[in-house]
């Protein structure tokens, strides 16, 4: 009954593949929904946060009395009202985290380690006296040098962010501090030998910039500590409970204390997945008594949140004539910011997992610098990687004369295969990704003067994890799912798609709600592209605990052995008997009363099996050779899905996914001076992309099922992230005939290389 | 923070001339520094509510265009835009739709940016604007205002009531081009306003350029007289164009660009909006 | 701090509200008049999340002050859709899947109304260029497009 394995892709699916409307759609194209700010509540107080304007600077002194003497300031807090942590990892989605850093990220204790850097917040009864007792708290601080790239960072006498860092994978152990954290190593094989066999062997230095996430809504979240310690939290997250586990131990309160809820959330992208705010208003509403709403300004959100990495690597592949690969080889570096924590690890996993080597190295370092701490960001590390990879191999392509598809459908991972990381691959489409793209009409489209085509494929794990769902049956015949994982993109709708599936009842009878954290067990965060994959089996699986529930009050008001009853088509179903005789769900839940009262079903576990998803893109640029400026004109995007549940917001998570990668290779970057101050933290001079900068993004939904879940799904949210940088480096490339191995491809960096080679 | 709606010039100008007096017409860049604290005005002087500081009108002597006028409304005159299209392209390029909807020529000049995007247009186009003064009203040529960033010759009190054009010449035309990272949304890393006019024999008859972006101010080329006056355009007098726009760059290094990035593009926006120029006075 | 009164109607109906001069438009929708359907995704007008009409201009309620809108018309996303339902526009970003997350939405689809009053048959480019200042960082755009313009054709067809 419950067997996870057992596939409905044998059967046809009535609900799951086609394109319903979303159960929220019309509290958000009416301004109905309410996300991280638009809650308020009575005698709410206003929080706000004093930031260092140094990038490396140690606190002597904080006197926060003259604030706290200001009338209308009801609470001020600084590190002294947060406990301290020893150093223990905990794993946070994709990431790891350490409550000792995650303290001092939330509010620097011993030194100011980035401008932004949280040093003290205030709670107030207006904004305009909360921002004037930021100007009354006197701080002094000892400026000490900072260091801001990882080749600074790495030097013996560069200034040191954590005098007690000793880097953790090297063996001996060092025995000074660095500002390396970390190094990993993942591989296989002998990759000297491979080389060895090579005929062709290409190496680069690659760089990228930091970017951020760029989600449209600022953190933001509203607190509300009661006299006797019991603590009720609105915000704007990617992971109710993840929130509240955060900030029960930071706040020294039990779980139960604290009731979290999501609000709608606008956007995330890995990069609510961390508490900011969240601790801080918690803090002051404990001590003011009072609730205490906390917005970040757009400012705040780029200084003082998670971008994602900047990296310098270096990749070495070598081939046969043929193109067949013998040896990969990569180092990578990536900026950790403040503390540790780089996504690293993730990025040497899979910088070549998309093929299947015999010689395979990849050997990562997580290196802290005056920066913002990194958070997750869609694939965190794989794109960067990735990018290196899929750069190498399209110049090998071009000095072999070997069509870019064929040599990676000559080198690509397949079932069976072992992947960089360790275990023996699944079913995966690598090879589907690339015929799709091979048969696509893009492909063999003619180009234009200054125009060049890019390929590119990229490889994401996905996860599963903790989750828990639970559905209830109506006495109306109705139906309401209760959900643990944020819905970042339109998940209520697949989950919703997934009981009505089951459930044999139309979808628009079933009512998908997020549940807070007292509503459900934990629940992993919304991340890894983990939602549709895991909090669809759990409601598939609950869905099927509640029919089985449905056949046994079926069974009892005909008074017949359970199995003489089947669930067909939102029916009980008498099985033996001389007349054909159903029972709808409605006469059921109807009856519920008298069967045993109401009917609902719960499941939580921690899902496992979780399936790759692969993909690849084409893109055709046209670079103005006078100015540098790089359009994109034509781009398309093939993944496999796994199964997609919702065809339209797979779609969509293609798209967007994409059209972040065009902004990461095109235009974004985060540009320091050499204060360490970030120059450019607005979206005006950030410059995601915008409408016109890019063309319609067509996209193929490639399905090989992932054979864990029961309709095949797979994940899709990240891995479109990971081949643009490269399809665009690399159509950039073709189009000039000059390689380019620095990103982003922003108008004088590429006027630079085509003026002076 | 005060905010009053004056009904006259003069009463503008008199409550303008107050300590730490702000004119608001757009507010697409006032209100932008308010958020960020660059300024803290003591009082706000809504200038919307003047006579014909909203308004387009055209007469023998030209064009008058209201300085708080919003661009949206200026782009939407046809015959505005036939007789000067590269003014009107210039100012629609001012921010998006919506800030299209605020944003004023009057705004525009005085925030003083050297990346403004009308600037080089209107200095091309022979423009000037009409100041309003506490004791008299003057005309100054466009050119004229910003002397540094953030910095104008306004005096006291004075603030811009409208801007003037001429009604072109047959065989005239004007471009504006500019050189930004995206499609949309960005600040100028290069701006090229050029405007010219021809003989009925296709011959060159005036010329300005002028360009954004480079320089603490808006440039106005000087030079081309030799190059181009009196003769038909060609390979080589183009090329002239693009090595005086390039002598007339002193860009800085920043977030938007580089010196030698900002040098190189001044002379092939200066080009790119005199062919354009061209194109349109030959068909005017 | 004394405070402005200012008159004005938004979605036809009449507001009077006391304005701090300093405030805008979009604090005192959300702050004030608990109309939050207007987001603020920057506050510098960069992002389009606060787009409302003004005296039927479209505009960023960022960069309005809320002194300034004393005896002027505004509409903003809770007045799109009538008694009746939806707005067809509104129908077609459901129907279409034109929204992830949904917080640049309300600002796309004020905006969006706006360009199909002034220009019934738009093409791709015109609607990406109108639409230049709303960001949207979920959904690449191409499912907004698409929505803008089959909803164009579907009114200019009714």
């Amino acid at each position: 009954m419950n067997d996870m394995t057992q596939s409905n892709l044998e059967r046809a699916l009535k609900i799951v593949g086609t394109r319903p409307a979303r159960p929220d759609g019309v509290d958000k194209v009416t301004g109905r929904a309410l996300f991280g700010s638009d809650k308020s509540l009575p005698n709410m107080l206003v929080g706000r946060v004093l930031r260092s304007p140094y990038a490396h600077a140690k606190i002597i002194s904080i006197d926060t009395s003259k604030a706290e003497a200001l009338n209308g300031v009801k609470a001020v807090i600084t590190c002294a009202d947060f406990e301290d942590f020893p150093s223990e990892f905990v794993p946070n989605g994709e990431m790891v985290v350490n409550l000792k850093d995650i303290t001092r990220n939330i509010m620097a204790r011993e030194k100011a380690l980035y401008v932004g850097h949280t040093v003290a917040a205030v709670a107030a009864t207006s904004d305009e006296i909360a921002e004037k007792a930021l100007g009354l708290i006197d701080i002094k601080y000892e400026v000490l040098p900072h260091v801001l790239e990882v080749e600074d960072a790495e030097r013996p006498d560069a200034p040191l962010l954590h005098e007690d860092m000793i880097t953790i994978g090297v063996e001996p152990a060092p025995k000074k501090a660095s500002n390396v954290a970390k190094r990993v190593e993942f591989g296989f094989g002998d990759v000297e030998k491979g080389f060895a066999e090579a005929d062709l062997i290409v190496e680069r230095e690659f760089t990228t910039q930091q970017v951020h996430q760029g989600y449209i809504e600022p953190h933001a979240c509203l607190a509300s500590v009661s006299e006797d310690g019991q603590a009720d939290l609105w915000c704007t997250t990617q992971g109710a409970f993840v929130v509240r586990n955060f900030c029960s131990k930071l706040l020294g309160l039990s779980a139960a204390q604290i009731r979290v809820t999501a609000s709608e959330i606008g956007g995330g992208f890995g990069g609510k997945t961390v508490v900011y705010l969240e601790p801080l208003a918690l803090a002051l509403s404990r001590k003011s008594c009072r609730p205490v709403k906390m917005d970040m300004s757009r400012a705040e959100v780029f200084t003082s949140s998670g971008p994602t990495s900047g990296a310098k690597i270096w990749v070495k592949i070598g081939v046969k004539n043929d193109g067949r690969i013998t040896a990969g080889d990569c180092v990578l570096k990536y900026q950790a910011g403040a503390f540790q924590g780089a996504p690293v690890g993730p990025g040497a996993m899979c910088a070549f997992a998309p093929y299947d080597l015999e010689n395979v190295r990849a050997v990562g370092y997580d290196i802290v610098v005056n920066r913002p701490k990194v958070a997750a960001y869609r694939a965190p590390g794989g794109p960067i990687s990735e990018y290196g990879v899929e750069s190498v191999l399209d110049e090998i392509a071009i000095k072999l004369k070997i069509d870019p598809i064929e040599i990676r459908l000559k080198n690509a991972a397949k079932e069976g295969t072992i992947a960089p990381y360790g275990p023996k691959l699944g079913p995966i489409g690598m090879i589907e990704t690339l015929e799709a793209a091979k048969a696509h009409p893009h492909y063999s489209a003619p180009l234009g003067p200054n125009q060049g085509r890019g390929v590119a494929s990229g490889f994401w794990f996905n996860i599963g994890g903790e989750t828990s769902s639970s559905i209830t049956i109506n006495e109306d015949g109705t139906v309401g799912l209760t959900l643990g994982t944020t819905d970042i993109g339109g998940s209520r709708a697949s989950m919703a798609m997934m009981a009505s599936e089951e459930l044999g009842v139309p979808m628009d009878l079933i009512k998908p709600v997020i549940g807070d954290t007292n509503s459900l067990g934990f629940n992993f965060l919304t991340g890894g592209s983990r939602a549709t994959f895991s909090t669809g089996m759990t409601v598939v699986r609950s869905t099927r605990e509640a029919i089985e529930e449905l056949r046994k009050r079926a069974a009892l008001l005909w008074e017949v052995d359970l199995d003489q009853v089947e669930w067909v088509d939102g029916h009980a179903r008498l099985i033996a008997g001389d007349e054909p005789k159903t029972m709808s769900l409605a006469q059921i839940a109807k009856q519920a009363g008298k069967t045993g009262g109401p009917i609902m079903a719960n499941c939580s576990m921690n899902v496992t099996g979780a399936g790759p998803s692969l993909g690849t893109h084409i893109v055709d640029v046209e670079v103005d050779t006078e100015t540098g400026k790089v359009s994109i004109v034509r781009y398309t995007a093939i993944q496999d899905a796994g199964k997609a549940i919702h065809p339209a917001y797979v779609e969509g998570q293609m798209q967007g996914g994409a059209v972040q990668g065009i902004g990461w290779a095109l235009n974004e970057e985060y540009i320091y001076n050499d204060k360490g101050q970030l120059e450019n933290a607005g979206f005006l001079d950030y410059r995601i992309p915008v409408c016109s900068d890019v063309p319609m993004i067509d996209t193929v939904i490639v399905e090989v099922p992932n054979p864990n879940h029961p309709y095949g799904v797979r994940g899709v949210g990240e891995t479109p992230i990971i081949p643009p940088l490269a399809a665009i480096s690399n159509a950039v490339s073709r189009a000039t005939n000059i390689r380019f191995n620095e990103l982003p491809l922003s108008p004088p960096k590429v006027l630079a290389r085509l003026m002076h080679g | 923070m005060e905010y009053v709606t004056p009904k006259s010039a003069s009463e503008a100008s008199q409550a303008l001339s107050q300590e730490g007096a702000f004119a608001l017409a757009g507010g697409t860049d006032l209100l932008v520094k308010l958020k960020t604290r660059f300024v803290s005005p003591s009082v706000v002087v809504d200038i919307k509510h003047i006579p014909n500081i909203m308004t387009i009108k055209q007469s023998a002597e030209g064009w008058w265009i209201g300085a708080a006028t919003p661009c949206a409304e200026i782009v939407e005159h046809d015959s505005l835009s036939k007789n000067w299209p590269g003014v009107v392209e210039a100012l629609s390029l001012i921010g998006s739709t919506q800030i299209q909807g605020r944003a004023t020529l009057g705004g525009n000049l005085c925030n003083a940016s050297p990346a403004a995007d009308s600037i080089p247009a209107l200095i091309a186009a022979g423009a000037t604007c009409v100041i309003s003064g506490q004791t008299k009203e003057r005309e100054e040529p466009v050119e004229k205002i910003v002397t540094a960033p953030g910095m104008t010759t306004l005096g006291k009190g004075e603030f811009i009531i409208g801007f003037k054009l001429p009604i072109p010449k047959n065989r005239s035309g004007d471009a504006y081009l500019r050189l930004i990272p995206r499609s949309e949304m960005d600040i100028a890393v290069v701006g090229a306003g050029v405007s010219l006019s021809l003989s009925e024999d296709g011959k060159i008859e005036a010329i300005r350029v002028a360009l954004g972006a480079i320089a603490p101010t808006q440039v106005l080329l000087s030079g081309l007289e030799d190059i181009f006056i009196g003769k038909e355009p060609n390979d080589d007098a183009i090329q002239k164009l693009v090595s005086l726009a390039e002598k007339a760059c002193k860009p800085i290094n920043d977030k938007r660009g580089t010196i030698e990035y900002r040098t190189k593009i001044a002379g092939v926006l200066a080009k790119r909006a005199f062919g354009i120029a061209l194109k349109r006075a030959n068909n005017y | 701090m004394s405070k402005t009164q200012v008159a004005t109607c938004i979605n036809g109906d009449t507001h009077e509200f006391l304005c701090d001069t300093h405030q805008t438009l979009l604090d005192v929708l959300r702050h004030e008049l608990d109309l939050t359907g207007s987001k603020e995704g920057c506050a510098t007008g960069d992002c389009g999340a606060c787009s409302v009409m003004l005296d039927d201009r479209l505009v960023c309620a960022c960069l309005v002050l809320g002194v300034e809108v004393d005896g002027k018309e505004i509409e903003t996303i809770e007045g799109m859709s009538s008694g009746s339902g939806l707005h067809a526009i509104q129908q077609k970003f459901i129907d279409l899947a034109a929204l992830q997350c949904g917080i640049c939405t309300p600002g796309v689809l004020v905006a969006t109304k706006a360009l199909l009053t002034k220009n019934k048959n738009p093409s791709e480019e015109e609607v990406r260029f109108w639409l230049a200042g709303n960001l949207c960082r979920c959904t690449g755009y191409d499912k907004i497009v698409r929505a803008v313009l089959e909803v164009a054709a579907d009114m200019r067809n009714a």
